[in-house]
């Protein structure tokens, strides 16, 4: 039987198994208090992790769609090299579309640092081209360079990466951050779990010794403690993720100045990895109070 | 059956029981004596796997204590009824839950068997106590729930540590009743006590062997008690 479906087993059946440990109330809404803190804090934590991989794969993926063509030239000659750059993106196979930025789109692009009045046909600003990708057609990026070089002088071309790497790898660590936070809940929820395993097996010391006087296999008493701490941790769990969604689901829409930290949530079917929250924190309860209780029942033996 | 083959038990340094070799055999009923403190308990759980002999081996229907399994010590236990000294009960639950325990771990269902329990607990004289809960019961009426306990899944063999230590003389003609009638039902049946009043009472109810544990090794007192 797989450990899943010995989980399964556990939870439906059997009930009787429960019944014979005594009923601890505060240890038990403690371990439940518990176990819906940790769900609540892995629900951001994935919040985190679902999010930082969102926003990894859109910059990845926006700012690799494009390339741009700077032409740097005397005011007299930028129309004939801009014109000249144009012809040759236009015979270059993967190369879907190339546009020249008009004035009023290199000074918007300006604005942020030199005020929206920026005077600039007075200044030695390049001319920018904007190169849109063909989906799943490469471009020799290097050739394309080699080619604007021999015949527009002063073109350079800039394929994003230099910008885009570090970008998507502090968004890629993020995500891992996120991670980390995941399964160190996960590992704090076990330790939680097995110390307060461990404190009911001591506390029914006397219990145990009745159970195994007429003829309880480990496995059953066992059975009996963890049946109890995965219903404590399921439910303390559903009731955490449930807040910790509706917490997320309550977040600031996103707007286009918003960002990232708006952006934080789920979208679509991705709800339904929250959902998922409850299910593992029983899993976690479910192997560390079978292992304090095996390992407990065994020094006992 | 149990056989006992040179059994030799030490606990802290000191040896408990010393090269003691005996047969219980199936219906038979049996008396064990001995001053307090000289091990009749430690013997009790070697008979049922919850001691493992030093030395010498105890084999239970046929099997070494010392090879078994903790599962196979388990389903050995669902075979031999204990009646301990000062039994104690899950407190949370009625008489009835407890005295049907042994066939709720065995995975018998306990609500399909609900006519032996009352027949069990009319038996017993406890029928009118079925929903009380054990810390609210007599000495009496505890060793009683006690013994419906052990022989609920019908066990072949039952021991029976001083189950009358903590009752009255009538209570303990009651409780020793009981234990004349199973083993009249053909169970093995042995009592380690050390109220020779008790051994006496028997006598005329039922044919036993009388051991007694001193120094450490058993010996046959039988006959001229």
């Amino acid at each position: 039987m797989t450990k899943l479906s010995e989980l399964i087993a556990l939870l439906m059946g059997e009930p009787q198994a429960e019944q014979v440990v005594p009923p601890t109330g505060f240890t038990a809404q403690l371990t439940s208090l518990s176990a819906a803190a940790m769900a609540f804090l892995a629900c951001f934590a994935l919040g985190l992790s679902v999010s930082t991989g969102r926003l990894a794969d859109r910059w990845s993926s926006e700012l690799a769609q494009s390339l741009t063509v700077r032409i740097s030239a005397p005011a007299a000659e930028r129309d004939a090299r801009t014109e000249a750059a144009l012809a040759v993106l236009a015979t270059t196979p993967g190369i879907a579309a190339a546009r020249a930025l008009s004035p009023e789109e290199q000074r918007a692009l300006l604005a942020p640092w030199f005020g929206s009045d920026l005077p600039l046909e007075d200044l030695p600003v390049p001319q920018l081209i904007d190169v849109t990708r063909a989906a799943g057609e490469p471009i020799d990026v290097a050739g394309l360079g080699l080619r604007l070089e021999a015949e527009v002088p002063g073109a350079v071309i800039d394929d994003h990466a230099g910008f885009r790497r570090p970008l998507v790898d502090a968004a890629g660590r993020l995500r891992a951050l996120g991670w980390l936070c995941l399964a160190l809940i996960a590992g704090a929820m076990a330790a939680m779990v097995t110390l307060a395993a461990h404190a009911a097996l001591a506390a029914n010391r006397s219990v145990i010794e009745v159970l195994r006087q007429v003829g309880a296999r480990d496995s059953y008493i066992a059975n009996a403690f963890v049946r109890r701490f995965t219903l404590r941790a399921l439910t303390g769990a559903a009731a955490g993720a449930t807040l910790g969604m509706i917490a997320m689901a309550l977040l600031p829409p996103t707007g286009d100045e918003a960002g990232f930290l708006t952006d934080l949530g789920f979208r679509g079917l991705g709800w339904l990895l929250p959902a998922t929250i409850p299910f593992l924190a029983a899993a976690v309860a479910f192997g560390a109070t079978r292992l304090a209780a095996l390992r407990t029942l065994r020094t006992m033996a | 059956m149990i056989e006992l083959d040179k059994v030799a038990f030490s606990h802290g340094g000191g040896e408990l029981l010393s090269d003691i070799s005996m047969v219980v055999k199936p219906g038979s009923f049996h008396f064990l004596t001995g001053p307090s403190g000289a091990g009749k308990t430690t013997f009790l759980r070697l008979l049922y796997g919850d001691l493992i002999a030093t030395a010498g081996q105890v084999r239970i229907a046929g099997k070494d204590t010392r090879t078994m399994t903790r599962d196979e010590v388990a389903l050995v236990r669902r075979r031999i009824g204990f009646v301990p000294q000062n039994a104690v009960f899950l407190d949370h639950l009625p008489v009835a839950e407890n005295v049907a325990l042994p066939l709720l771990v065995s995975g018998r269902d306990a609500a399909r068997a609900e006519a032996d329990l009352s027949e069990l607990l009319t038996w017993v004289g406890l029928a009118g106590h079925r929903e009380a809960h054990p810390p609210e019961l007599s000495g009496g009426e505890r060793q009683r729930v006690a013994l419906a306990r052990a022989v609920i899944t019908s066990p072949d063999i039952i021991l029976a540590d001083e189950p009358t230590g903590n009752v009255d003389w009538d209570m303990s003609q009651k409780i020793l009743r009981l234990l004349v009638e199973l083993n009249r039902m053909g169970k093995t049946v042995m009592i380690a006590t050390h109220d020779i009043a008790l051994i006496r009472a028997a006598k005329s109810q039922v044919q036993s062997r009388v051991l007694r544990i001193a120094s450490r090794r058993l010996q046959l007192a039988g006959a001229d008690l």
